[in-house]
């Protein structure tokens, strides 16, 4: 994995394959190099769908060895949803293929000369680009049913729907999963968008010949290994509620906590929470003869996704995770489950991300398109978007811009990226982590409900201002080291409160590449990570004062609790101060 | 007095889901638990209409006790 695979779309004779040696970026993996990358090769100001941006494509340091849970890919850009730095990360086949194939990461830059839409295949002989116009417009789902049969069952498919395709600004990127639907996203901030800017319709990754990555100290690494795979099975989330229950066991206790926004963020407690929760959902995946407890890639160790049937037994979509949920569920006050997994398989099918898309749709419910609750309206408005329609083309540029083409002023979005599923007026930290993170708002950067709300990790009273700057600051450092090695996120659930779980991990890392870190310099990775992120937004014109949550938030308060969001703007600014 | 004890997850499987329950007054959110078959080391998050509540917490009537055990997702 120390090849760097550049491919300029916009040579002279047709898209050109370079391969060069990873050079100054040895050593960096995930979003550390996404990050590096961008923040280095791409000039801040230039517009995401310019020549001038790029997507990398990395898997992280981790992928493609025998290490459990290693299957996370990072995907790097310029954002045209948040004009920011943005790595979105995304679970599924694509990361250990790609990574034992000996890529380091995939650039993908310049400016396609023509309309042509392009296939990469990438297998140990070699890169072939060709011009395959037949697939123009194909949703994801058609799209791989109809290359499986060219290029197998074994290749892993990284691709856009119709929305990328459209560079519409909350497009997403698919990667399939072991099953080969394409249900596991880089979802947020519109990278599909820059996809389809280059005029990559798929890439297709083929490891057939290549070996798993051999660590330099493999008897060490197989000694840690063990120990990180009995960390996450004996710790009560990874093993046991998340395989149980798949994400979706939130929608319960976010409820309880009162912080479960409905109907466009004006209430924090649903009347349906019951009927949509991981509870009610895996009875009846398991009566549909779907699957509660699966893994979205060979290796996943703690297996929290599903297959959900329809009520005729046949595959409709992968188990809906809680985001997807909760933002076509309660955002948009609905409480049925067969409603949500279609418009999440839609979304899938489309290119589109899930939260976006049900915070756009709430949007439009309270600018009275359509009402809340209205199942078939919120399932028609997102066909609009496949289609391409102007209004589908007003929804699939995301939550801002509906807002502002409907007069809506309750539009949750921070840097223009929507808030997923957690109210910041009832989880005080989860706000702070939305304000302040380089990516827009985004729980996954710093997922202070752990120890908000979960109790792991501690406990940091959640309707309370005090101490959500700190918690906050050491999520996101914490993040933004994990995001790098190419390991779940949700190892973070066994990593904080199992020490020896922890030093499992570096354990696996100074074993595979021959080094002797500490817990230290996995903070300053994360520290460093952040530092570069901040760097590229603040010279792409971004201030303190975007790290704000939209003024309803400190205005109007919310049910049960009646409070708004309590942390100070100047400590707002007291994050990254390090 | 009454309580609405609300079990989740894997605490539900052998008990119930939601159930009124009587106790005398003063009785504590760890008391309840107990009588409501669970575990002090099962209980990992406890609310007390939709607030954390610490097992002393003493209940009232009317109050809504909900139980969680060790979740997360995101």
């Amino acid at each position: 994995m120390d090849t760097l695979l550049r491919i300029d779309v916009g040579a002279a004779k047709g898209p050109s394959v370079n391969k060069e040696p990873i050079g100054a970026y040895a050593g960096m993996g995930g979003r550390a190099l996404t990050s590096a990358v961008v923040a280095k090769e791409v000039p801040p100001l230039c517009h995401a769908l310019g020549p001038e941006n790029k997507l990398v494509i990395a898997p992280g340091l981790l992928s493609g060895t025998a290490a459990g849970q290693s299957g996370r890919l990072s995907i790097g850009a310029k954002s045209p949803l948040t004009g920011g730095i943005k790595e979105s990360n995304a679970g599924g086949q694509a990361a250990q293929v790609l990574a034992r194939l000996g890529y380091a990461c995939i650039v993908l830059e310049g400016k396609p000369r023509n309309d042509d839409l392009y296939t990469i295949v990438i297998t140990k002989d070699g890169v072939k680009i060709e011009v395959d116009n037949s697939l123009k417009m194909l949703g994801n789902y058609d799209l791989i049913d109809k290359l499986r049969k060219v290029y197998g069952e074994k290749a892993a498919y990284i691709s856009i729907g119709p929305a990328g395709e459209m560079k519409l600004t909350a497009a997403s990127i698919a990667c399939t999963d072991m099953e080969l639907h394409p249900t596991r996203h880089a979802g947020r901030g519109g990278l599909g968008a820059v996809m389809g800017s280059k005029g990559v319709k798929v890439i297709i990754l083929d490891d057939e010949g290549c070996k798993m990555r051999e660590p330099k100290d493999p008897e060490k690494f197989k000694a840690a290994n063990k120990v990180w795979i009995e960390g996450l099975k004996k710790h009560p989330v990874t093993g046991g509620g998340l395989p149980s229950f798949g994400t979706n066991v939130l929608t319960n206790i976010i409820n309880e906590a009162g912080g479960f926004p409905v109907n466009n963020f004006s209430s924090g407690q649903f009347a349906g929470a019951s009927k949509i929760s991981g509870e009610s959902q895996a009875a009846l995946m398991t009566a549909r003869g779907g699957q509660p407890t699966h893994g979205c890639h060979r290796g996943c160790v703690i297996q929290c996704s599903g297959i959900y049937n329809d009520a005729q037994g046949k595959y409709l979509s992968k188990q809906a995770e809680y985001e997807t949920v909760w933002a076509h569920g309660a955002n948009c006050g609905i409480d049925d489950l067969d409603t949500i997994q279609m418009l999440d398989r839609l979304d899938d099918d489309i290119g589109i991300d899930t939260i976006e898309m049900g915070v756009t749709i709430g949007i439009a419910m309270d600018a009275g398109l359509i009402k809340f609750g209205d199942k078939e309206g919120a399932i028609n408005l997102l066909k609009e978007v496949g289609k391409g329609t102007p209004l589908g083309r007003i929804i699939g540029c995301g939550a801002g811009m509906t807002g502002k083409a409907f007069g809506v002023e309750r539009v949750a979005v921070v840097k223009n990226q929507a808030l997923p599923a957690y109210d910041p007026r009832a989880i005080n930290g989860i706000g702070v982590t939305y304000a302040t993170t380089p990516m827009g708002a985004d729980h996954t950067a710093g997922y202070a409900i752990a120890t908000n709300i979960l109790k792991v990790g501690g406990f940091v009273d959640p309707l309370k201002p005090e101490g959500q700057i700190e918690l906050s600051r050491n999520l996101q450092i914490a993040t933004a080291a994990i995001d790098s090695t190419g390991m779940c996120l949700f190892i973070a659930f066994a990593v904080l409160d199992q020490p020896e779980t922890f030093q499992a991990l570096i354990d696996l890392l100074n074993a595979f590449y021959g080094l002797s870190l500490t817990g230290d310099d996995v903070t300053a990775l994360g520290k460093s990570v952040l530092t570069s992120e901040r760097n590229f937004n603040k010279a792409a014109g971004f201030t303190k004062e975007d790290d704000r949550l939209p003024m309803f938030f400190t205005r109007d308060p919310i049910a049960p609790h009646n409070q708004v969001f309590a942390v100070k703007d100047e400590e707002l600014d007291k994050v990254f101060n390090w | 007095m009454t309580v609405t004890v609300k079990l989740f997850a894997s605490l539900r499987t052998g008990r119930f889901d939601l159930r009124a329950m009587d106790f005398p007054a003063d009785t504590s959110a760890a008391q309840a638990i107990a009588a409501a078959g669970v575990r002090p080391e099962e209980a990992a998050v406890v609310f007390v209409n939709s607030r954390h509540a610490a097992p002393d917490t003493v209940l009232a009537d009317g109050d809504t006790l909900a139980i969680f055990p060790p979740v997360g997702g995101g």
